[in-house]
This record gives C-alpha cells, sequence and structure tokens, in this order.
C-alpha cells in the first residue's frame, strides 16, 4: 500500500474493528441519553396539545420514531447482509446479525405502541389494516432470519443462508412505507411530506429528536453486539486470545 | 437448455407418479382442513359463503407449505442434487423444471379440487371461476417462494417448522390477494385488479425465484 494513500478497508476486519467499536460506544451512548431526556422533555411538557387527540398523541414521540427505525434497520440489515454475500466479508455478516434483534424491538415497540394509541383513538386494540399487518410481516421476518441463522450450526453456511433471506424480505419495507398512500387504511397518512409539514415545529423537533435518539441507541447497542459476535466467530485467533487475556 | 429443463421435470414427474401416496397425502390434507372450518364455526351457509375464500387460500398455502420438505430433500439425500449444482446446464433452469415438476404434482391437483370444495361452502358458479383463476395464478408463485425456503434450510434441524417461519410471511401477499380476488367477485367490484396483480406477483417470481433458489442451494451445499 502506498504511503499517503487511505485503506478504505481498514476497519472491515474484525481484529481493527473490535477496538474502534470498543471506543466509539461510549460516545453513541452519551448521545442517545442526551436525546433521550431532551426528546422526552420536549415531547411531554414543551410541545402542544392536540386539539383533535387531546394529551394521548403523545405516544407518537415514542410510535414514529420507533417504525421509521424499524425499517431502516432491516434496510441496514439487508444492506450489510449483501455485502456479506458479495465481497465475502466476514464483519459484514456480524454486523447484519447484530442489528437483528434491536430491529426486532423496534418493530415490536411500534407494534405495542401503536395498539396503546389505537384503543383510545380507533377503539381498538389492533385493526387488520395494511400498515398493520405489514409491520407485522416485518416481525416475522426479523424473527424468520434470527431462527435461521440459529438453526444453522455452522457460521460459514448460516451468514449467507440468513442474508439471502434478508435481501428477499427487503421488498416489505417499501410496501410499509407507501401503504398508507397505495390502501386506504384506518392509519393516518404521513404528516412529514417533502413538501412540508402539516405539524407543530416543536412537535416536530421532538419527534426529530427522538429519532435520532434512537438511532444513537441502535448504533450503540449495535456495536456492543458485534463485538460479542466478533469475539464468538473469531474466538481461535491470537488477537482475540490477546485481547482476552489484557482484560482479565 | 430446454431439454435438460424438459428432463428434469419429466425425471421428477415419474418418481412422483411412482410414489402416488405423497402427491395424494397433500391433497388429502387440503380437503380435510377445508372440512374442518364449517365444524369449528359452525354450519350457517351466510358465514361460510363470507369465509369460504379465505379458507380454501388458507389450507391451500398451508398444503403446499407442507408439501415443500420433498422438493429437494430426496435428491439431498442420495446426492443428485451435487450432480444437478455441477451440472453444466445453469441451475436457474433446473431448480426451475424442480420447481415447476413440484407445482404440477402439488399445486395442479389443489387448483383442480378447489371448486368442488368451493361448492360446499356456497359458492356461486361465477365465484368459483375466478377462485379457480386466482389459485392457478397464485399457487406457482407459493411453489416458487416456497423453493427459496426449502433451498435455504436443506437438511437442517427442525427444517420443516423452521421452513414454515421463513415462508408464510412471503406468502402473505399472495394470499391477501388471492382471496381478495373472489371476495371482490362476491361482493361485485369485478376480480381484475386483484388478478392483475397476482399476474405480476407471479412474473417476477419467476424470474428472480429459481436464481434465488439456486443460489442458496449453492449456499446450502458448500
Amino acid at each position: 500500500m502506498a504511503v499517503g494513500q487511505i485503506n478504505w478497508f481498514k476497519f472491515s476486519s474484525p481484529a481493527t474493528f473490535y477496538p474502534l467499536a470498543g471506543k466509539l460506544i461510549p460516545y453513541f451512548t452519551a448521545l442517545a441519553v442526551v436525546l433521550t431526556v431532551v426528546g422526552l422533555y420536549l415531547g411531554f411538557f414543551v410541545a402542544p396539545t392536540d386539539y383533535k387527540q387531546g394529551e394521548g398523541y403523545r405516544i407518537i414521540f415514542i410510535h414514529v420514531p420507533a417504525a421509521w427505525m424499524s425499517m431502516l434497520i432491516y434496510i441496514v440489515m439487508a444492506a450489510y447482509a449483501g455485502m456479506g454475500l458479495v465481497f465475502n466479508t466476514r464483519l459484514s455478516s456480524l454486523m447484519a446479525s447484530a442489528l437483528a434483534p434491536t430491529g426486532a424491538l423496534f418493530t415490536f415497540l411500534a407494534l405495542w405502541t401503536g395498539a396503546l394509541w389505537g384503543k383510545p383513538m380507533w377503539g381498538a386494540w389492533w385493526v387488520w389494516d395494511a400498515r398493520l399487518t405489514s409491520e407485522l410481516i416485518l416481525l416475522f421476518l426479523y424473527i424468520g432470519f434470527m431462527s435461521l441463522k440459529a438453526a444453522i450450526d455452522d457460521p460459514r453456511r448460516a451468514a449467507p443462508a440468513s442474508g439471502l433471506l434478508a435481501i428477499i424480505g427487503v421488498i416489505n419495507v417499501p410496501i410499509i412505507y407507501k401503504s398508507v398512500e397505495w390502501w386506504n387504511t384506518l392509519h393516518q397518512g404521513a404528516t412529514i411530506k417533502s413538501s412540508g409539514t402539516s405539524m407543530e415545529t416543536t412537535m416536530l423537533t421532538a419527534m426529530l429528536v427522538m429519532t435520532f435518539a434512537m438511532w444513537m441507541y441502535t448504533v450503540a447497542v449495535v456495536l456492543t453486539r458485534v463485538r460479542c459476535e466478533i469475539l464468538e466467530a473469531e474466538r481461535d485467533t491470537e488477537w482475540v486470545a490477546a485481547e482476552l487475556s489484557k482484560s482479565s | 437448455m430446454w431439454a435438460a429443463l424438459r428432463c428434469v421435470v419429466m425425471r421428477d414427474l415419474t418418481l412422483a407418479m411412482r410414489r402416488r401416496a405423497d402427491v395424494l397425502t397433500t391433497l388429502f390434507f387440503f380437503v380435510i382442513v377445508v372440512s374442518l372450518f364449517p365444524l369449528g364455526v359452525g354450519p350457517e351457509m351466510d358465514t361460510l359463503r363470507l369465509m369460504g375464500p379465505g379458507v380454501v387460500w388458507v389450507a391451500a398455502l398451508l398444503a403446499s407449505m407442507l408439501s415443500l420438505g420433498r422438493l429437494f430433500s430426496g435428491d439431498y439425500i442420495d446426492g443428485t442434487l451435487e450432480h444437478l449444482v455441477l451440472a453444466p446446464q445453469p441451475l436457474t433452469v433446473l431448480v426451475l423444471g424442480k420447481i415447476a415438476a413440484h407445482w404440477l404434482v402439488s399445486g395442479l391437483p389443489l387448483v383442480l379440487i378447489a371448486p368442488l370444495l368451493g361448492l360446499q361452502y356456497g359458492l356461486s358458479t361465477d365465484a368459483l371461476w375466478v377462485l379457480v383463476l386466482s389459485l392457478i395464478l397464485g399457487t406457482p408463485v407459493l411453489s416458487l417462494i416456497g423453493a427459496v425456503g426449502a433451498a435455504l434450510t436443506l437438511g437442517l434441524r427442525g427444517g420443516g417448522v423452521l421452513v414454515s417461519l421463513l415462508v408464510l410471511p412471503l406468502y402473505i401477499p399472495v394470499l391477501i390477494f388471492g382471496a381478495g380476488a373472489v371476495d371482490a367477485q362476491v361482493t361485485g367490484l369485478g376480480p381484475q385488479a386483484h388478478l392483475s396483480l397476482l399476474g405480476a406477483f407471479l412474473v417476477p417470481a419467476l424470474v428472480f425465484a429459481p436464481w434465488a433458489a439456486g443460489w442458496a442451494l449453492r449456499i446450502s451445499l458448500e
């Protein structure tokens, strides 16, 4: 490698990524905590009461960011899985499997808070509407990905097999995203559009801050999880042995 | 290439005809599941007429999923599959042949017996036609998507349960529009939109699923 040239692939090796992830985790954790506190304060105390839905609407500050994250994480996961399949990089597959539990958690949160929101507003915990159903399918896809990964003992087969499944499932994400426009449903349409928003500014700010908080939380948690996965996958190598003897 | 495709289809059909019991099991499973519903929810004809399309479709989904285990496992156990993967012909074409044979054996019988079951649910003649048409368009999609799941879970412990977890979420759109087509006919909206969408699922599935299944087979056999 020539002097002065940046090695773009330096951190695609688990051995170099492991300490980098360790250094980054505290920053992302701190950001997540600060943003959550700010976002929840803005959402619960500063943002005005909704004229139609009263105070009950405030669950939006959890519900919408969680739903966004559930879709975003799936796309990121499928992208990592695709990179793992194409370039055959170990770290990409590890990242994909580290993202899956957090994605499933946010999908579940979106469904759960949606149920809590639906009961007072629609009068039902659950309706079989296009957006709810496709979000439920997303949860099944996450679970399928994790169980396929868990069922295959050989990691060299588990990573590409589950990766292929993740890529096939990506079809569902645009369907969820667009379902409110494509089908006439009970679920309200998108409030934030590229042409501007029909929301009050503090509400929007609170929601965006919460989204970033969840995003930072995801990064912190996924990095922590991927560190465990790296140690497990590379347990026979010398650097892991050195790392473990250093920390103990 | 066409010779290879024809050869795979004929081989799988011959194998299936030698073991007719397997084919009939799937068919009877379909019939039994459909007949369980009136026993469970009560014999009121008005309710059954509303439920009929959905019940037939869900049963078809389950039946075609149950038959997925046989798609590759026999060839996997006796080593034929490795030879198919190594063959000079493109694996995609060979897999397409296997899927086509699988559909002829496990999908087509469901389509043919569905009108009889629909009749038991009091569907009108028009609705029965739409039911058959939606199944003709939909069951190949089920076989195609299912092939990917079957290839991914090849030779795994508890592969049968796992394949349902992987494949059923992907079956849902087919179920929605398949049953929706018959519902639309019953309620007088006309089934064209739903049938067109089913056809629109079939085309990309036909192109991509054999390829993805071939890839999954390579991963599984490595």
